[in-house]
């Protein structure tokens, strides 16, 4: 059961999307977050909604895997969309004691719906098509003036590296143990939220200590291979643009460029 | 031939005031190209060795010697540990990278190589551990002997002259076992990588060139292993057993039987008794 959870949820393939520079994929998902956020009009979001539309269509990614995201988010969505319509002054359509309807709140809910939207599955469309090992790459070289100021991001990329390495190892180990602490009666199911919580901790010690032995070992074992910072690295796969990631940041900035202009002409 | 490994009354002790002694005035050569086993029970010293090898401890009196460069020079760590590559007992404690091939540039990619040269020693590394089918694979779909080898790959990716294994197949089933072992004989028999094997498996040891028996920190016998496992005696008071086949024909010579204590391999052990049942 708990071997099914995968971080980021990256689904492999080949498309155009897939093959993109991580690099070019992030800055392209920071102009679309822009775009949206600056949007104002119809037209602006119809943009969003195409460049979206056209993106997905590309990268192959199935409609209903991009809804899927939305699910957990329902409540927020709801939550966002009757507040707004409720507590925004405007043209009241309909009044209900201390509750008013106005024109306006229905269109400010409609919008900020909208965009969470596609702010959601949007962004999730990164994690899709790029495997965590091309995102922390691409996070590390795009981080890279920041070690001027003495920000340690290699440091925090290879941390970044090391924890995706040890997701499926350590799940499997705390299934190992809840085995093993319910083969000597231990009960994980039943009871209140207290009581479950605290049938946890005789799982979540030994992990922690295990985990501890292993990073020991694992900081050795780096060692013994010439580990020593990111001093003098090199890489077996340097990323390096193609046309094709040119082109792309260029029809990301296109689009940007006409969202936000678009709120000012219309 | 060359020395590869040596040590000169080597001392260790883990506790500062040196009250208990992990290794006792050690002193032994390893000549650059052999396979070497080295036997002993558990906290006899032999795990605390393989880590004078590679200076991943430091000797607390005497010296250890990797090709001729001194341990306790700190200068030198970077060109001893290239020299000697070191393998653990689990596999998945060693291995960095989440794709196959990653892993094994890790110790390329620190040296600083250029792009190409780390893809030639990848490749080269992956094909002389058998591996070159998994480049893409994610370690944690792979077995545990799978696992293994690509953490030896990883060493062999240094081009080191010399690779310490610590018990690498501790945790591995049988058929592990046998996919490790042969990989490190051929390593050695093609490569010309010297060995040295830290177990306590009878007969792993038993393939080596060469045997140390380890017992409380001191060097028990050194020898081949016909030489070593004809001590039954001795390998019983360190707490050691001898490969099933020399049991058999030690306990048969205790009968009073005359046949000779050197048949480590079933086959080889078969001949001794037909020999014996025909005279």
């Amino acid at each position: 059961m708990l071997q099914d959870i995968t971080l980021g949820q990256y689904f492999p393939g080949s498309t155009l999307i897939h093959r993109l520079d991580p690099r070019v994929k992030l800055v392209a998902a920071f102009l679309y977050i822009v775009a949206l956020f600056s949007a104002q009009g119809p037209v602006a979001y119809g943009l969003c909604l195409l460049w979206l539309v056209l993106v997905t269509s590309v990268s192959k990614v199935h409609i209903r895997l991009m809804l899927k995201g939305l699910k957990p988010l329902l409540f927020i969505i709801i939550f966002t969309a009757v507040l707004n319509v409720f507590y925004t002054p405007g043209r009241i359509i309909y009044e209900f004691y201390f509750l008013h309807i106005t024109y306006e709140g229905i269109a400010l809910a409609f919008y900020m719906v909208v965009r969470i939207i596609l702010l959601i599955t949007g962004t999730s469309l990164l994690t899709y098509t790029t495997s965590p090992i091309m995102l922390t790459d691409g996070i590390e070289l795009l981080l890279n003036p920041l070690k001027k100021i003495k920000v340690p991001v290699h440091e925090l990329s290879m941390m970044m590296t090391i924890a995706l390495r040890f997701i499926p190892t350590l799940i499997e180990e705390t299934e190992k143990i809840m085995n093993a602490q319910k083969a000597r009666g231990a009960d994980f199911e039943s009871g209140r939220l207290i009581r479950r919580i605290k049938a946890l901790s005789p799982v979540l010690i030994p992990l922690f200590v295990s985990a501890f032995r292993r990073a020991d070992e694992l900081a050795v074992a780096m060692e013994c291979r010439l580990y020593r910072g990111g001093e003098g690295r090199t890489r077996l796969k340097e990323l390096s643009l193609t046309r094709a990631d040119y082109y792309s940041l260029a029809f990301c900035l296109v689009f940007t460029a006409l969202a936000i202009l678009s709120g000012k002409i219309f | 031939m060359r020395e590869i490994i040596k040590t000169e009354q080597l001392r260790f002790s883990y506790q500062s005031p040196e009250t208990v002694l992990a290794l006792k005035d050690l002193s032994i050569t390893i000549p650059e190209g052999q396979f070497v086993a080295v036997l002993g029970h558990n906290g006899s010293g032999k795990s605390t060795l393989a880590k004078h090898m590679n200076a991943i401890l430091l000797p607390s009196g005497g010296a250890c010697y990797i090709a001729g460069m001194d341990t306790r020079d700190k200068s030198l760590i970077y060109d001893i540990r290239r020299t000697a590559g070191m393998v653990f007992q689990n596999p998945d404690n060693q291995i960095v990278a989440t794709v196959v091939e990653e892993d094994v540039a890790f110790a390329p990619e620190n040296m600083g190589l250029p792009q190409k040269e780390i893809r030639r020693r990848v490749d080269e590394a992956l094909l002389s551990v058998g591996m070159q089918d998994y480049k893409q694979s994610a370690p944690y779909h792979l077995s545990g002997g799978q696992k293994q080898r690509v953490a030896i790959a990883g060493v062999i990716a240094m081009r080191p002259r010399c690779i310490i294994l610590d018990e690498p197949t501790a945790m591995l089933d049988p058929i592990g076992r046998d996919e490790i072992l042969s990989t490190i004989k051929s390593l050695n028999k093609n490569h010309g990588i010297t060995i040295i094997l830290i177990t306590h498996n009878m007969n792993e040891a038993a393939e080596a060139d060469r045997i140390l028996v380890l017992s409380k920190g001191s060097l028990l016998i050194d020898g081949t292993p016909k030489e070593v496992f004809e001590n039954v005696e001795t390998m019983k008071s360190a707490g050691l057993s001898v490969p099933q086949t020399v049991e058999l024909l030690y306990e048969l010579k205790k009968l009073g039987c005359p046949v000779s204590l050197d048949g480590l391999r079933v086959n080889e052990c078969a001949d001794i008794l037909y020999r014996f049942l025909e005279a």
